[in-house]
């Protein structure tokens, strides 16, 4: 895999490739020495323009955990809120050796445009840009339903017929669309909940259905409850009245969490918004598994990390 | 004095083979065998004359941005790609909003000498959409402006919109609008579908098109004025100006090379190239843009030229500029989108890029096309050329072309511009000469 | 290219056999015995050798696999490789004889990921090593304990091992260099 773009690029069995070798970095997590030396020598670079302690934590610590050497270079305090553009920071990037560049930036598409530049040779890891995708967060939370599902036995395995219901911002969730296209590709029923005003103009040609009302996706008992963040600066935008009516219609509080089957199992990629989108008995329940995608998030990243630097600089 | 030119064997729009023999800034003569002692020759055999292009809408950047380009570098732009007139742009630095800075443009356009410059005017004080810039004075002055437009941004302010559309019957001036409703816009990046929400652009609705498109034709009807639409870009725009001209509104039309060729999904790369204001849009309106064209609701193409320095574009997408170069290319492009298809023939060509802008700008001389006694203005363009198109082919400064690496027919080989060549066996003649002979009083 | 079949199904037994005696008798019985494959094919053998000393010790011996693709040295030199999982006792490792089983070996890089993997899961008091094919050409000071066969190779030769399990069909056969 020469780059992790989107998660649209994936097949099915390169998404079933990824999940199995995150199986295999997941086991290292459980000994005793959880390093491995496989990146010995390499250089990742976070290249963040857009602040996310957890995101990038997360990616350090599967770097390091392969041995990888480790830069962090945020926008915040550097050179790039001068006015540094994109093309000058990859530049000096590439003259530092970066091997790969984990990228965060607020402008759908950044990342791509770094891979297709000739302005650095690197294998470039999307971490999240702008409302388009964000490819580890929606494999790891792949891999999180998959190990809920299958425990031991996951390897191999897809999501065949398993019903998914993702509530909240999905026009502004790059999280909702990294999972739209991932779940789907590995055989999941997808539904999306939102007000009609959060909801992408062309997204009846995606393959998921629609439904504006989150107790009638409820009463379909999905295996899978996932509530995206409410971003604050969405509540003065005009996309619905106020956070309150929010919560009101589109927020797993305790009676919708209690009408849940007891086996579904209740995702949220954090930072939470508890008691607007999500409510701490769901959030704190052991059908959440919120800290769980946080584990396996660096599990995924060491695969991710892995599979990026195990293939040589020619085209993919 | 200049030479006489005299061409040989050229095929006319209609089809019609002639020699054609310029001398002064006319064309003196048409026929088979003309002969004149001292003439230049140009062997014009399996060429198509057509009249000199005329763009209603291009950005020539001076004054103000001269890194992207010049009232030099943009004529020389348009006379390779076989245009003996552009319409420049109102949104300079400072803007066209006075006599005083239209008449710069335009004197600065006759010293480069490569093509007719004329200003277009400002609607509005430094457009910002409030107060009418001093619409008369432009018109009355040396530059005899007749179109006004905000162009970059829309007259949204219906009230301005009204006066604008009244103040310039008086002087039969027609006010251009860059139909987009600025609050549906609000960030927009590109068309808003399918593909932008894949994507996760901020989408410039079609709506935000038509409605603006729809109010001004009904208060131009109100007021009994003339109203050009910029750039049409959505099937939605094609049946609202059908509409208001069965209903006899006098509403004038044009659509871009690129959005008769191109649709939105090159912003899949997110090569900022691509990225242009209206955005590009689905093959559906590409193909109802084509139609409308064919069918004389779009009267004409025009380039909206637009030069950006590189690092304008060679940048994250929300980052980049929007526009695209077009004069060099627009020949090309509407042959390859409208004419090898058949929808449009030769005479089609020269109506829509040549006598229909002339007629909207109400310029003298380009009603009858190539004729007797016509001013010496046109270009004999190969349609059976192919090429790769690449920067060598771009003459402004702005290399933002969305062509790059594409293969377009057809090539500009000569372009008379004022009885003298511009471009002769496919290259531009040199900037000396060329204003040596644009100092030559006329006549 | 000519390919040449150098040990048959039958050949394949008779060095598992002899394998499994040698561990046994070197080891002084089965006792504290882990039989770890590298895999692919290695693993295949290691359950072998650990049947067939359970058979001939009537003793318990532990077999399992060990994964070396994140331990070694030539990434991105190679097609990426898809790790295989890792198979422990569930006694684990620590102060017992782990004797490493591989098909062929080569270079000895493979080898020596392994004992670095080893190094990260737990404490052997010995480590072994038994192959069921050494074609020479070594690049690292590595030895095996237990060998099939003693196969001399030119290096642009190709060595086939094909299992039954894995391939469906049994047999080791060589092939001969590109002109």
């Amino acid at each position: 895999m020469r780059h992790l773009l989107s998660t649209r690029d994936l097949d099915r069995e390169e998404a079933i490739g990824i999940l199995d070798v995150a199986e295999d970095m997941a086991e290292v997590q459980n000994r005793e020495v959880r390093k491995l030396p496989t990146l010995r020598g390499r250089t990742v670079v976070n290249l963040f323009f857009e602040d996310s302690t957890r995101t990038r934590i997360s990616f350090e610590a599967a770097a390091k955990r392969l041995s990888a050497d480790v830069i962090n270079f945020s926008a915040k305090g550097s050179s790039v809120s001068k006015g540094e553009s994109l093309k000058d920071t990859a530049q000096t990037l590439a003259s530092i050796g970066a091997d790969a560049v984990v990228v965060r930036h607020p402008a759908s598409g950044a990342p791509q445009v770094l891979a297709q530049s000739d302005w650095i040779e690197a294998g470039i890891i999307n971490a999240g840009d702008g409302t388009h995708e964000h490819p580890t967060q929606g494999l790891l939370d792949a891999f999180t339903i998959r190990r809920r599902l299958h425990g031991r036995t996951a390897r191999g395995k897809a999501l065949d017929g398993v019903s998914v219901s993702i509530v909240g911002d999905i026009l502004h969730s790059r999280v909702a669309r990294s999972n739209v296209w991932l779940l789907t590709s590995l055989g999941a029923n997808v539904r999306l909940v939102a007000p009609a005003t959060l909801l992408p103009v062309g997204v009846t040609g995606w393959p998921v259905t629609i439904g504006y009302d989150l107790d009638d996706a409820i009463a379909e008992r999905p295996d899978v409850v996932m509530m995206l963040r409410i971003q604050a600066e969405r509540m003065s935008g005009g996309f619905f009245p106020n956070a309150r009516e929010y919560s009101r219609r589109w927020g797993l509080d305790d009676a919708r969490f209690n009408a849940l089957p007891p086996t579904s199992i209740v995702m949220h990629p954090g930072p939470m918004n508890r008691g607007l989108e999500i409510s701490s008995r769901a959030a704190d329940s052991d059908r959440s598994t919120v800290l769980e995608q946080v584990t396996n998030g660096v599990s995924v990243r060491m695969a991710v990390l892995y599979l990026v630097l195990s293939t040589g600089k020619g085209p993919a | 004095m200049t030479t006489a030119i005299l061409i040989k064997g050229a095929a006319l729009p209609s089809g019609t083979r002639t020699d054609i023999l310029v001398r002064g800034r006319l064309i003196a003569e048409l026929g088979s065998n003309l002969s004149e002692a001292g003439a230049t020759l140009i062997d014009a055999d399996g060429l198509t004359a057509l009249p000199g292009l005329v763009d209603l809408h291009t950005h020539l950047r001076e004054p103000g941005f001269e890194q992207s380009e010049t009232v030099l570098t943009g004529s020389r732009a348009a006379a390779i790609g076989g245009f003996t007139v552009v319409h420049a742009m109102a949104n300079t630095l400072p803007v066209a909003d006075t006599a005083g800075v239209v008449e710069q443009v335009q004197s600065l356009g006759n010293a480069a000498g490569y093509v007719t410059v004329r200003p277009i005017g400002a609607v509005s004080v430094g457009l910002q959409g409030s107060q009418l810039a001093e619409i008369g004075a432009m018109a009355h002055s040396r530059a005899r402006v007749r179109v006004f437009s905000d162009d970059g941004k829309c007259v949204s302010d219906a009230l301005l919109m009204r006066r604008a559309l009244e103040y310039v019957t008086t002087f039969d001036g027609v006010v251009a609008q860059h139909a987009q409703e600025p609050r549906l816009t609000e960030g927009a990046q590109m068309n808003e579908g399918a593909v932008s929400g894949e994507l996760g652009l901020a989408g410039w609705p079609a709506v935000a098109e038509e409605a603006i498109i729809a109010r001004d034709v009904l208060l131009a009807q109100h007021v009994g004025a003339r109203i050009h639409i910029c750039h049409l870009s959505t099937a939605g725009s094609v049946e609202v100006v059908r509409w208001a001209k069965a209903r006899g509104i006098q509403v004038t039309a044009e659509v871009t090379p690129h959005h008769l060729l191109l649709t939105e999904d090159l912003v899949r790369s997110y090569d900022a190239r691509y990225k242009v204001n209206p955005p590009l849009r689905r093959e559906e309106d590409v193909q109802a843009l084509r139609a409308g064209l064919a069918d004389g609701t779009i009267d004409i193409v025009a380039t909206d030229h637009a030069p950006h320095p590189p690092e304008s574009k060679d940048c994250e997408w929300e980052a980049a500029s929007m526009g695209m170069v077009g004069l060099e290319s627009a020949l090309s492009v509407v042959q390859a989108s409208v004419v090898d298809n058949g929808m449009l023939d030769w005479r089609d060509v020269a109506r829509v890029l040549s006598s229909g802008p002339a007629r909207i700008g109400r310029l003298d001389g380009y009603a009858e096309g190539i004729t007797v006694g016509a001013p010496a203005e046109f270009t004999l363009y190969d349609p059976t050329a192919r090429r790769v198109f690449g920067r060598e082919q771009l003459r402004g400064k702005g290399a933002n072309s969305p062509y790059l690496e594409f293969e377009l027919p057809g090539r500009v080989l000569t372009t008379v511009h004022h009885g003298y060549a511009t471009v002769l066996d496919g290259e531009l003649v040199d900037a000396e000469s060329i204003a040596k002979n644009a100092a030559v009083p006329h006549g | 290219m000519p390919t040449r079949t150098v040990l048959q199904q039958p050949d394949i037994a008779r060095a598992l056999t002899r394998i499994s005696h040698e561990i046994l008798e070197s080891n002084r019985g089965p006792a504290d015995l882990v039989i770890l494959g590298i895999p692919t094919r290695g693993v295949v053998l290691a359950d072998r050798i650990a049947a067939i000393i359970r058979d001939i010790s009537d003793g318990t011996v532990d077999s399992g696999s060990l994964d070396v693709t994140l331990y070694r040295d030539d990434l991105s030199r190679q097609p990426t490789r898809s790790p295989s999982p890792t198979r422990m006792p569930e006694s684990g490792i620590d102060g017992r004889t782990v004797v490493l089983v591989d098909d062929v070996l080569y270079s000895g890089r493979t080898i020596r990921a392994a004992l670095d993997a080893l190094g990260d899961i737990g404490r052997p008091r010995v480590v072994r090593l038994a192959a069921l094919i050494d074609r020479g050409h070594r690049e690292l000071p590595i030895r095996p304990d237990f060998v099939g066969k003693n196969l001399p190779s030119a290096q642009g030769e190709r060595i086939f091992v094909r299992l039954q399990e894995i391939d469906g069909e049994e047999f080791v056969s060589i092939q001969g260099a590109l002109d």
